[in-house]
C-alpha cells in the first residue's frame, strides 16, 4: 500500500530498501531454484476419454441443477458452484488410487462426486434432508465419506490444508503408498497455516499433493490484487517443494501431472505442488453482482476453452463417435441429476433429536431450559 | 434526517471518521474494490484512495496482527473480518498483542484498533457463518466489545469505538443489517427505513461505550439482550402480553452495571438472552452480576435463553435460534417463578 499522500516523503526511503533486490533479480533467483515441467498431457484412449467426459459432464449438470434448485427456494445459505473448473478433479481423480485421499475447501460438490460419491446423498445434504452425507448438519460446504477417503467439505478457507497433511503424514506412518490429494484455491494460498504445513509436509518428506485451483478470483478479488507472488506453483520453492503450472481446463493435462505428482510422493520424495490454471464460470456463490470481472471474459473462457467441449470433440472427431453416441452419454448423466433431484426434494427433513447428536462420543447433558 | 439500514449507518460511520482524521485506514478482505461482501465499505475506497481503505489477502491473522503494529504506531486501522467465524485464525493475535499491548509497556504503547465483524444466524450459513463468538473476547481483559442493535447505535458506537483508544471489537449482527429481525422468519422483515431507529444523523456523533439503553420501558421484568435478541424479546413481549423491560446492553464490555441494575430492582426479575451457546455464555456473566448487585430485590429465578449447547446446525438452524417463542415461555416462567 502506498502511503498515505501528504507524508509521500517518508515512504520514499521504505521504497528504496526495497528496491535492493530489483524485480528481475528477484525473478532470476526463482527460476534458479529446481522445479519441474509440466508433463506433456497424457494420452487417452478412448475409454479414458468417455470416461472423463461423462464424470466432467455429471458435475457440469450438477451443478447446474443445485442452481435451479437454489433460485427456487430448495437449498439455502451458501452454495459454490464448480462449473468450469471440472477437468481438475477428474483428471486428478484418473491419476488417484484406491486409499488415496482428498480433501478440499467449500467449493466441493466437484471433488466428491468426482471420488464416486453418490449425487442424490450429495444433493440432499445441499436441500438439508436427512439423507444427506452429513444427514444436514453440514450443507453444501460440509460433506465427507470414509468409504471414498473424502476428508470434506472445510467452509474455512485454507484450514483443510493442514488437515491433508496430516492425512499424509499418517499414510506415511502407516507404511503405506497413498497420498493426500490436498485442494486449495488461489485465495486460500495466502493463509499463514498454508506455509506451515509446508514447512512440516517437506520436513517430513509426506507423501501430500497440493492442488492450487487457481481460477484467478477469491470472491471479488483477483489474484494480482492479492497475491505477490502470482506464480503459485513458486510458493513452496522456499521450503524446497517442487511445483508447476498445469492447464486445467485439459483434462489431459492434468491427468499428466497428476500421474508424475504421485509418482513423486509414492517414491518418497515428499510433496509437491500443481497449480491448475483454471476459471469458474459462475459467480463466487449464489449472490455474486460479479463487477470485478467483464461478461466477455468469462465468454471467452466459456468458449474458447472449455473442458468438455473439448472432450466432446475428440470423442467426435478422433475416437469415431457419432453426435448420438455422445447424446446417449448426456442422457445418461441428465437421468442421474434428475433422480438426484427428485430424491433431495422428497426425502424428509432430519429428525428433530439430531439437533443433539454428533456432539461427543457420548451424551452430554443439556442444562434444562 | 437521513434514513439508513445498518449497512449504510456502518459505511457512514466510516466516512465520517476518515474524512475527519486521516489515522483512520480501513481494510480487510474484498472491503476496498469490492466494498465488503455485505457492502459495508462500499464507495470507501473511491472516496479516499487506494491508501485508505483497501483489500487484504484473505489472512486473518496478518490483517489483525499487521493493523496491531499500525495501531501501536499511532494510526487507528478498523479492519474487517469477512464473518466473525473467521476471526479465529487472527485470535492469538487479537488475544495476545492487542489486548495487551498497553500493559505489557506499562502504558508506553497502546492499540487504537477497531476490528468489525458480522455475527449471529438467521441467514442458513451453518457452522461456520453463524456463531456469536463474544464471549471469547469479553473474556479478554484489555479488549472492549461492542454488539449493536439499530443502525443509529451502529454509528454511534463505530464512531465512538474509533475514537477510543483501546482495541474494540465490534461485533454486528448480520441478520439486522437490513431491518429489525424480530425471530419470525415466514414474514420479511420490516426495513429500518421504518423504524424509529432508522433515523441516522448526518456528521459525527457518539453512543458512548458502556453504556446500555431502555428499548422497551416496563415493570414486570427485566430482560438483558443486546444484537438481534433485543428486536426478539420485544416481539415476544407484545406476543404473550407480559410488560417487560428490555434492556440493549449495547456494549458488553465495559457493561452498563447501573443500568442493569436499576431495572432489575425496579422490577425484580430477570431474564437473560442471547444467541450465542449457552454454557459459559455472556448470559453468565450477566446472571452473576444480577444475582451480585439484586439479590435481594429477586422474586424469582434468573433464567437464560439461549443457543444451545451444538454447533450452529445448518438444516435444523430455526430449531437453534431462540425464537420468539422460547422467550416468551421463558418470560411465562420468570413470572410465575
Ligand atoms: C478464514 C476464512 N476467511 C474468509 C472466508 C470467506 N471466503 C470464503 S471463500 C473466499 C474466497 C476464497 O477464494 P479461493 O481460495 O481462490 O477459492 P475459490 O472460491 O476461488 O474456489 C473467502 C474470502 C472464509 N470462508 N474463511
Ligand atoms: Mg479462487
Amino acid at each position: 500500500m502506498a502511503a498515505r499522500p501528504r507524508k509521500s516523503a517518508s515512504n520514499a526511503s521504505a521504497g528504496k530498501a526495497a528496491k535492493s533486490v530489483s524485480e528481475s533479480s528477484a525473478e532470476q533467483i526463482v527460476k534458479t531454484l529446481e522445479h519441474f515441467d509440466a508433463p506433456a498431457p497424457a494420452k487417452f484412449s478412448k475409454d479414458d476419454e468417455i470416461r472423463s467426459y461423462r464424470d466432467m459432464l455429471l458435475i457440469r449438470r450438477f451443478e447446474e441443477k443445485a442452481g435451479q434448485l437454489y433460485g427456487m427456494g430448495f437449498i439455502g445459505g451458501f452454495c459454490h458452484l464448480y462449473i468450469g473448473q471440472e477437468a481438475v478433479v477428474v483428471g486428478m481423480q484418473m491419476a488417484m488410487k484406491d486409499g488415496d485421499q482428498v480433501v478440499t475447501g467449500y467449493r466441493d460438490h466437484g471433488h466428491m462426486l468426482a471420488t464416486g460419491m453418490e449425487a442424490r446423498g450429495v444433493m440432499a445434504e445441499l436441500t438439508g434432508r436427512r439423507s444427506g452425507y452429513s444427514r444436514g448438519k453440514g450443507g453444501s460446504m460440509h460433506m465427507f465419506s470414509k468409504e471414498k477417503k473424502f476428508y470434506g467439505g472445510h467452509g474455512i478457507v485454507g484450514a483443510q490444508v493442514p488437515i491433508g497433511t496430516g492425512l499424509a503424514f499418517s499414510n506415511k506412518y502407516e507404511g503405506t503408498d497413498a497420498i493426500a490429494i490436498t485442494y486449495f484455491g488461489d485465495g486460500a494460498a495466502n493463509q499463514g497455516q498454508v506455509y506451515e504445513s509446508f514447512n512440516m509436509a517437506s520436513l517430513w518428506k509426506l507423501p501430500v499433493v497440493y492442488v492450487v485451483e487457481n481460477n484467478r478470483y477469491a470472491m471479488g478479488t483477483s489474484v494480482n490484487r492479492a497475491s505477490a507472488e502470482t506464480d503459485f506453483s513458486h510458493r513452496g520453492l522456499s521450503f524446497k517443494i517442487p511445483g508447476f503450472q498445469v492447464d486445467g481446463m485439459d483434462v489431459r493435462a492434468v491427468k499428466a501431472a497428476g500421474d508424475l505428482a504421485a509418482e513423486h510422493c509414492r517414491s518418497g520424495e515428499g510433496p509437491i505442488i500443481l497449480e491448475m490454471m483454471t476459471y469458474r464460470y459462475r459467480g463466487h456463490s449464489m449472490s455474486d453482482p460479479a463487477k470485478y470481472r467483464t461478461r466477455d471474459e468469462v465468454q471467452k473462457m466459456r468458449s474458447e476453452s472449455d473442458p468438455i467441449e473439448q472432450v466432446k470433440k475428440r470423442l467426435v472427431s478422433d475416437h469415431g463417435m457419432s453426435e448420438d453416441d455422445v447424446k446417449a452419454i448426456d442422457k445418461e448423466v441428465r437421468d442421474v441429476v434428475a433422480d438426484a433431484a427428485d430424491f433431495a426434494q422428497s426425502d424428509p427433513e432430519p429428525d428433530p433429536s439430531e439437533l443433539w447428536t454428533d456432539i461427543y462420543a457420548d451424551d452430554i447433558p443439556q442444562a434444562a431450559e | 434526517m437521513p434514513r439508513m439500514t445498518m449497512i449504510e449507518a456502518i459505511r457512514d460511520a466510516h466516512g465520517v471518521k476518515m474524512a475527519e482524521d486521516d489515522n483512520v485506514v480501513v481494510f480487510g478482505e474484498d472491503v476496498g474494490y469490492f466494498g465488503g461482501v455485505f457492502r459495508c465499505t462500499a464507495g470507501l475506497q473511491e472516496r479516499f484512495g487506494k491508501s485508505r481503505c483497501f483489500d487484504a489477502p484473505i489472512n486473518e491473522s496478518g490483517i489483525v496482527g499487521t493493523a496491531i503494529g499500525m495501531a501501536a504506531f499511532g494510526l487507528r486501522p478498523v479492519v474487517e473480518m469477512q464473518f466473525a467465524d473467521y476471526v479465529y485464525p487472527a485470535y492469538d493475535q487479537i488475544v495476545s498483542e492487542a489486548a495487551r499491548l498497553r500493559y505489557r509497556s506499562a502504558g508506553d504503547f497502546t492499540c487504537p484498533l477497531v476490528v468489525r465483524m458480522p455475527t449471529g444466524g438467521g441467514i442458513f450459513g451453518g457452522q461456520t457463518h453463524s456463531q456469536s463468538p463474544e464471549a471469547l473476547f469479553t473474556h479478554v481483559s484489555g479488549l472492549k466489545t461492542v454488539v449493536p442493535s439499530n443502525p443509529y447505535d451502529a454509528k454511534g458506537l463505530l464512531i465512538a469505538a474509533i475514537e477510543d483508544n483501546d482495541p474494540v471489537i465490534f461485533l454486528e449482527p448480520k441478520r439486522l443489517y437490513n431491518g429489525p429481525f424480530d425471530g419470525d422468519h415466514d414474514k420479511p422483515v420490516t426495513p429500518w427505513s421504518k423504524h424509529p431507529l432508522g433515523e441516522v444523523p448526518d456528521g459525527r456523533y457518539i453512543v458512548p461505550l458502556g453504556k446500555g439503553a431502555i428499548r422497551r420501558e416496563g415493570a414486570a421484568l427485566t430482560v438483558l439482550a443486546y444484537g438481534t435478541m433485543v428486536h426478539v424479546a420485544e416481539a415476544a413481549a407484545e406476543m404473550v402480553g407480559i410488560d417487560a423491560e428490555i434492556v440493549d446492553l449495547r456494549t458488553l464490555m465495559p457493561l452498563d452495571l447501573d443500568l442493569i441494575e436499576a431495572s432489575v430492582k425496579k422490577t425484580g426479575r430477570c431474564l437473560v438472552v442471547h444467541e450465542a451457546t449457552l454454557t459459559s455464555g455472556f448470559g453468565a456473566e450477566l446472571v452473576a452480576v444480577v444475582a451480585d448487585a439484586c439479590f435481594y430485590h429477586l422474586e424469582a429465578p434468573i433464567v437464560r435463553v439461549a443457543g444451545w449447547d451444538t454447533p450452529y446446525p445448518h438444516a435444523q438452524e430455526w430449531d437453534y435460534f431462540p425464537g420468539q417463542a422460547r422467550i416468551g415461555g421463558a418470560m411465562k416462567r420468570v413470572m410465575e417463578g
